[in-house]
């Protein structure tokens, strides 16, 4: 079974709020309601870097844990929804949430806060009807066999959404091309081809012949199912 | 037109030279600086951040640049927030389990062993005045609000195990909803009746020699004699300032929860949020106790709650030394009834306490 995730490349994300601006279109969210956003580290210095951040639909989430409703559920495809019917709006999914992605429409006294909303992965929510389930949770692209708009309309498709073992091997190919051992998480200083150096480190990015990199990509190629198996 | 150029041109040659002299002196500190050479310039061109030392960053919570006026939004990781499930769902949750379970367990090892406290002797049928009205009021007011907090509070925290289960989603989903409504809107309610109570009874509840001899005879389990009480015993007391210390410290925080306006933090949340949930589990597991004592576990004792009078053996043996002072008051039945409809409310015992 696909078990889905969110993976932005920081080396690749140029901070144009495209996903953010597609989300709010494909899911019509409330005013005040932005599921996703991007953040930029150290904006405007040699260093700054950006990163597209919403629910990233984890395999031990925290909101499912400390919700006092139980509405959380995981979809078999590892999609986190929940479901509005039951939501009290008492705000712990977002104490709890790494990543600041529950939002609640408003902020009022005696707790008033409202139905929580966060990124569905486009895949909508618990409710039969169509219509009402556009207008309560937003669009379900999944059932349409299609992936979350944000990641689908990424400029430099830095934002990557799909099966897990699917994005892992898009990335590490990326990897291969870029000769960065450590994927998204290196820096290309500490990854200069080294001469005289054997295995990969002595391959340049960019040198190399298709055979070479087949070669890389299967020295570099990780098993996500058993990451995921882990987690 | 030459003659006035020429002295011009000069100026503008003696500029250059000292520009040039400039030009020449920075380049010399760039190029001996040790932090500007040629490296740093291709550095930072490469720029892009990323790696160990960036996932470092993130992860301790460094707050970036965003578009979204979301709160907190600039923030990647919320770096609490795994502590704060951890000790809610750790220790907090089963920790109140074992407080009130053990509460309630103790409470009925005592009543199968000593069973209820029987008054000694029979009734005089005679009453005392102990409770006026307002106090009475004052006192149902408190335990009924409290007693929807903690019915509520205890919903919250536990009621997802089990109430979805056997009595399915409708009520599940509107029991939930109306706890969290309750506990929201009562809990400033409550913190206004607890307020006054601890004003009022303030004089009471200060322990004296008697108290401390009370607690050392258990409060009448140690040795066979009932220890001597003032108007109220040493338990009494205790329950007062449990009730006035945990009990602030419940609506302190439990105001943070309702009013998360005023720019507060999920950090101020969390924290405020394993304050309430620790202290007022601590405080329901204690309030078993009281209400034990004051239903089941003793004669006698509700009837001064309930109506503002105790029977003459109650006082004696409960209250050996108040009722010294105010045997003389005690009145019949019949007279008790009309007072109780007029102005009853002369509680000369409260009135006294509160002197003194």
């Amino acid at each position: 079974m696909a078990k889905m995730k969110f993976l932005c490349d920081s080396e690749r994300c140029i901070e144009c709020n495209g996903c953010v601006t597609a989300c709010k279109n494909a899911n019509e969210t409330e005013w005040g309601i932005q599921r996703r956003r991007v953040v930029t580290i150290d904006d405007g210095e040699p260093n700054e870097t950006s990163i597209s951040v919403a629910c990233m639909h984890c395999t031990d989430a925290p909101c499912m844990a400390v919700c006092p409703t139980d509405c959380f559920y995981q979809t078999d495809d590892g999609i986190v929804l929940h479901d509005k019917d039951l939501c009290i709006g008492c705000g712990y999914c977002l104490f709890a949430c790494p990543f600041g992605a529950p939002q609640f429409p408003s902020e009022g006294a005696f707790g008033e806060r409202g139905k929580m909303d966060k990124c569905t992965f486009c895949a909508g929510g618990p409710e039969e009807d169509p219509a009402k389930q556009k207008a309560k949770y937003g669009a379900n692209r999944i059932a349409e066999g299609k992936l979350p708009l944000c990641a689908e309309m990424c400029s430099t498709k830095a934002l990557l959404a799909g099966d897990a073992q699917k994005v892992s091997d898009i990335f590490r190919e990326r990897v291969v091309y870029r000769g960065h051992k450590d994927g998204a998480w290196s820096s290309v200083d500490e990854q200069k081809a080294a001469p005289g150096k054997q295995g990969p480190e002595a391959l340049v990015p960019g040198q190399m012949d298709s055979q070479q990199m087949a070669a890389l990509a299967s020295e570099l190629a990780v098993d996500a199912s058993n990451i995921i198996a882990k987690a | 037109m030459t003659k006035t150029t020429q002295p011009d041109s000069r100026t503008v040659k003696a500029l250059l030279q000292v520009f040039a002299v400039l030009v020449l002196a920075g380049l010399a500190i760039l190029l001996f600086s040790p932090h500007a050479g040629a490296d740093d310039a291709a550095a930072k061109v490469q720029g892009n951040f990323a790696g160990a030392d960036y996932w470092r960053e993130v992860s301790d919570g460094t707050v970036g640049y965003t578009t979204s006026k979301g709160a907190e939004h600039g923030q990647l990781i919320n770096v609490s927030g795994e502590r704060w499930r951890e000790l809610r769902n750790k220790w907090i949750s089963p920790g109140g389990l074992y407080a009130i379970g053990g509460s309630l367990g103790l409470l009925t090892l005592v009543y199968l062993t000593l069973g209820c406290m029987k008054l000694d002797k029979p009734r005089t049928g005679r009453l005392i005045l102990r409770w006026g009205l307002f106090d009475r009021a004052m006192h149902w007011f408190v335990a009924i609000t409290f007693l929807t907090l903690a019915f509520t509070g205890l919903n919250i925290l536990y009621g997802k195990h089990f109430i979805p289960e056997y009595f399915g989603y409708d009520i599940w989903k509107n029991l939930i909803a109306l706890s969290k409504f309750l506990h929201n809107y009562i809990g400033p309610i409550f913190s206004i009746g607890l307020l006054v109570m601890i004003i009022r009874w303030f004089g009471n509840n200060f322990f004296n020699m008697t108290d401390v001899k009370w607690f050392i005879q258990g409060g009448g389990l140690i040795g066979n004699k009932h220890p001597s009480a003032e108007f109220l015993n040493g338990g009494e007391k205790g329950w007062y300032w449990a009730l006035t210390i945990l009990g602030l410290v419940v609506v302190g925080s439990g105001l943070v929860l309702d009013f998360p306006l005023f720019g507060l933090t999920r950090n101020d949340m969390q924290t405020a949020n394993l304050i309430h949930g620790g202290v007022s589990l601590l405080l329901v597991a204690i309030s078993l106790g009281h209400i034990y004592i004051g239903t089941i576990g003793s004669e006698g004792a509700l009837e001064g709650m309930k109506t503002g009078y105790v029977d003459e053996t109650w006082a004696k043996q409960h209250h050996d030394l108040w009722y010294a002072e105010v045997k003389d008051q005690a009145i019949d039945p019949a007279q008790a009834q009309t007072d109780k409809s007029g102005k009853a409310d002369k509680p000369g015992n409260a009135e006294k306490a509160e002197q003194a």
